[in-house]
C-alpha cells in the first residue's frame, strides 16, 4: 500500500509539471463545453433578412410586422428591385431574403391564392433549412389566424412538442457528447501516452526489474487519471447545470456511476493501445485516429446513427462511447433509471472485461 | 580468503520458436566480483541478463541469483538485486530527492531508511546545490551517477549494469568506474556489459559471448595471454570474427 501511495505521488508529478497535459487535462473540457455551448449552436437568433415587397398592402405590412417583432429575425434591408437580390446575398450579411408577389391582399381575396418567395442563402445548408423553416411557421401561424375569421370545415391542427428538450437548445444535445469526448481523450490518450513515456524512457525496464507486480505498475499508472477523470466529469456537469441551465433530470449517483463505468473502459482501451505502441507519438496517433474520432463521427454524437448507411450502422455498435452516449443522454434528458438503460450498461460492462482481458493478455505476451 | 558464490548459472538456455539466442551458457560469480559480460550485438547478452534479472524465463537450464532460483523464486531475486540500464532511466521531471525515494519506495525502504540513504547519496556524490533540481536539467554524467547510486539505494547483493557507460565523455567514465570499485569493496556484485574493451581491462574476469555462446571465461590477463593479444580489444575482435 505504501508503495503503491508512492507510486501514485509520482504520477502525480508527472501530470501536474507537464503544463501541456494539465492543458488538456482542465482546459479542454471547459473550452469545449464553452464551444459547443455557445459558438456551435443549431438555434438562430436576430438572423439578418431583406425583405422585397411588390405589393406594400396591408397583409404584407402585417406579415413583415410579425416576422420582424420576433426575436429570430431582424429585418436590415428592404429591397426596391428583384435584380438586386444576387448582390445581397454575395456581401454575406443577408441570410435570407422574403419576396412578395405583386397584389398580394387583393389576389389572397379573390383567388385565396398569394405567393410569397423565401430565399435563403444556403452556403451554410443547416442555417438556411432552420431560417425558413421558422418564416414557414410564422407564415403558418398568420395563415390560422386570418382562416380564423373565415370558417373552413375541416381543419387538422398539429400541435408539435418537442419533449425532453422543449426549447429545443443545442446545448443539451453537446454536453453528452463533449462529456464522453472529453473521458475518452483523458483516460485513453492520456493514460496510454504516460505508459508509453515510461517505455520510451526506459524506466519501464527499471520498475519490471523492481519488486513492484506489473499488475500494480499499470494501477499505479491509471488511478491518477480515474481520479481526474472524474473530476473532470463532475466539472462538465457543474458548467453544464450553472452555465447552461441544463437540468440533470435523472439520478446523479447513477450518472457517475455509468460515468466510472465508461471511464474504466476507456482506460483499459488505453493500456490496450500503450501494449501495441512502442513511442509516445504512436500511441497519441492511434488514440486520436482509433478512438476520438469513431466517438465523434460515429457514436450519435453529431450525426444520427439511424441515419447512416447499414455498415457505419453496424460500425457504431462496436464503439462504447455510442452506448455511453445513449445512457447518459438518456439520464441527463429523459431522467431514466437504470431499468432503461440496463441494456446499454450490460454492453458497456461486456466490453469493459473484454478490453481489460484483452490488454492483459497483450501485456503479458510483451513480458515474454 | 574465498569469497561465496553469488551467480551460479549453469547451462541456462533460451530458445525463441527455432532461434536459438543463448546456447547452455555457464559460469559461477563471486562475491564482490567485478564480472564483464561481453559479446558483439545479438550475440545474446541481453536475452542472458533478462533470465537472470527475473524479467524472462529460460528454456532449460539453471540460475541461482542472490541464493534465489530464477524459474520459480524471480520475486525474490528483484528484491535483491538493483539494475541499471544504458538509459540511465531516472525520472527528468522529479528531483534528485524525488527519484531516490520514489526508487527506495517501490523497494519497500521505509521512509526514514529512504532520508537517510538519499542525503548520503546527495553528500557522495556532491549534488547538494542541485538536489532540488529536476533530473532533466542535469548533465548526462551527472544521471548516470545518480542512477547507479539510485540502484544501489536498497543495498542489492547483486548489481546488473548493462552498458552503463554510453555516450559518456572518458573522465566521467573513469569517475564511474571508481565508483563501480568501492561498491565491489563494499561486497557488493557487479555484473556489467560494455562495449568498451578498455574497461574490460578493469573487470576482474571477464566473459565473452559468441552467438549464445560463452566462448572464453578468465582474467583480462590470462584472456590476452591465451589469446596472444596486446590488449582486450585484439581478443575480442579474434573471438568475434571467429
Amino acid at each position: 500500500m505504501k508503495r503503491f501511495v508512492g507510486f501514485v505521488k509520482k504520477e502525480f508529478y508527472h501530470i501536474f509539471r507537464d503544463r501541456r497535459s494539465l492543458f488538456i487535462l482542465f482546459g479542454m473540457p471547459i473550452a469545449q463545453i464553452l464551444l459547443f455551448g455557445f459558438a456551435i449552436t443549431n438555434e438562430i437568433n436576430n438572423v439578418n433578412i431583406a425583405i422585397v415587397d411588390h405589393a406594400k398592402d396591408a397583409t404584407t405590412t402585417a406579415i413583415i410586422d410579425k416576422i420582424s417583432s420576433a426575436n429570430y429575425f431582424s429585418i436590415v434591408q428592404i429591397i426596391e428591385r428583384e435584380a438586386d437580390i444576387p448582390a445581397v446575398f454575395q456581401q454575406g450579411k443577408i441570410k435570407a431574403i422574403l419576396n412578395f408577389e405583386k397584389d398580394f391582399s387583393q389576389k389572397l381575396i379573390t383567388n385565396q391564392h398569394a405567393q410569397v418567395q423565401i430565399i435563403t442563402d444556403a452556403t451554410d445548408p443547416n442555417t438556411a433549412n432552420t431560417v425558413s423553416n421558422y418564416i414557414n411557421a410564422i407564415l403558418q401561424q398568420y395563415q390560422k389566424q386570418l382562416n380564423h375569421e373565415v370558417s373552413t370545415p375541416y381543419q387538422i391542427t398539429p400541435e408539435t412538442r418537442m419533449l425532453y428538450n422543449p426549447e429545443l437548445k443545442s446545448v443539451y444535445m453537446f454536453v453528452p457528447g463533449v462529456m464522453t469526448i472529453i473521458l475518452m481523450l483523458v483516460s485513453a490518450m492520456m493514460t496510454s501516452i504516460s505508459i508509453t513515456k515510461e517505455k520510451e524512457l526506459g524506466t519501464m525496464e527499471i520498475l519490471l526489474v523492481s519488486p513492484l507486480k506489473p499488475f500494480q505498475v499499470i494501477v499505479g499508472k491509471v488511478f491518477p487519471y480515474i481520479f481526474l477523470s472524474i473530476i473532470n466529469a463532475i466539472i462538465i456537469v457543474l458548467l453544464s447545470i450553472f452555465i447552461f441551465k441544463m437540468p440533470i433530470q435523472g439520478s446523479l449517483f447513477l450518472l457517475g456511476l455509468e460515468s466510472i463505468l465508461f471511464i474504466v473502459s476507456a482506460l483499459a482501451l488505453g493500456i490496450l493501445i500503450s501494449t501495441i505502441s512502442t513511442t509516445q507519438q504512436t500511441a497519441m496517433m492511434i488514440s486520436l485516429m482509433g478512438l476520438m474520432l469513431p466517438v465523434i463521427l460515429l457514436s450519435g454524437f453529431i450525426f444520427p446513427i439511424s441515419s447512416m448507411p447499414l455498415p457505419l450502422q453496424l460500425i457504431s455498435h462496436i464503439i462504447p462511447a455510442k452506448w455511453f452516449i445513449i445512457i447518459i443522454k438518456g439520464i441527463m434528458l429523459k431522467g431514466v433509471g437504470l431499468s432503461f438503460v440496463w441494456k446499454e450498461t450490460l454492453i458497456l460492462v461486456l466490453m469493459t472485461l473484454f478490453f481489460i482481458g484483452l490488454s492483459i493478455k497483450k501485456y503479458k505476451i510483451r513480458l515474454e | 580468503m574465498e569469497q561465496p558464490t553469488v551467480i551460479t548459472v549453469d547451462q541456462l538456455t533460451k530458445k525463441f520458436g527455432a532461434f536459438t539466442a543463448v546456447n547452455a551458457i555457464s559460469f559461477d560469480v563471486k562475491k564482490g566480483e567485478i564480472f564483464g559480460f561481453l559479446g558483439a550485438n545479438g550475440a545474446g547478452k541481453t536475452t542472458a541478463i533478462k533470465m537472470l534479472i527475473g524479467i524472462s524465463k529460460p528454456t532449460a537450464g539453471k540460475a541461482n541469483v542472490a541464493g534465489f532460483d530464477v524459474t520459480t523464486q524471480a520475486e525474490d531475486i528483484k528484491k535483491n538485486i538493483g539494475y541499471m540500464s544504458q538509459k540511465f532511466a531516472l525520472y527528468d521531471d522529479l528531483t534528485v530527492k524525488e527519484n531516490s525515494a520514489f526508487f527506495g519506495g517501490i523497494y519497500g525502504l521505509s521512509r526514514a531508511k529512504i532520508k537517510e540513504k538519499s542525503n548520503e547519496l546527495i553528500r557522495e556524490l556532491g549534488l547538494q546545490k542541485v538536489e532540488n533540481q529536476l533530473v532533466g536539467a542535469l548533465p548526462l554524467g551527472w544521471k548516470q551517477k545518480i542512477s547507479f547510486s539510485v540502484a544501489l539505494l536498497h543495498n542489492p547483493k547483486v548489481v546488473f549494469l548493462d552498458e552503463p557507460t554510453g555516450g559518456v565523455d572518458p573522465i566521467t567514465r573513469r569517475q564511474f568506474w571508481e565508483m563501480i570499485y568501492k561498491a565491489a569493496d563494499a561486497g557488493t556484485t557487479i555484473f556489467v556489459t560494455t562495449h568498451y574493451m578498455d574497461e574490460a581491462e578493469y573487470c576482474d574476469r571477464v566473459s565473452i559471448m559468441v552467438n549464445g555462446k560463452i566462448e572464453a571465461l578468465d582474467t583480462p590477463q590470462n584472456l590476452k595471454a591465451d589469446f596472444k593479444a596486446e590488449n582486450m580489444n585484439d581478443v575480442f575482435l579474434k573471438l568475434a570474427r571467429g
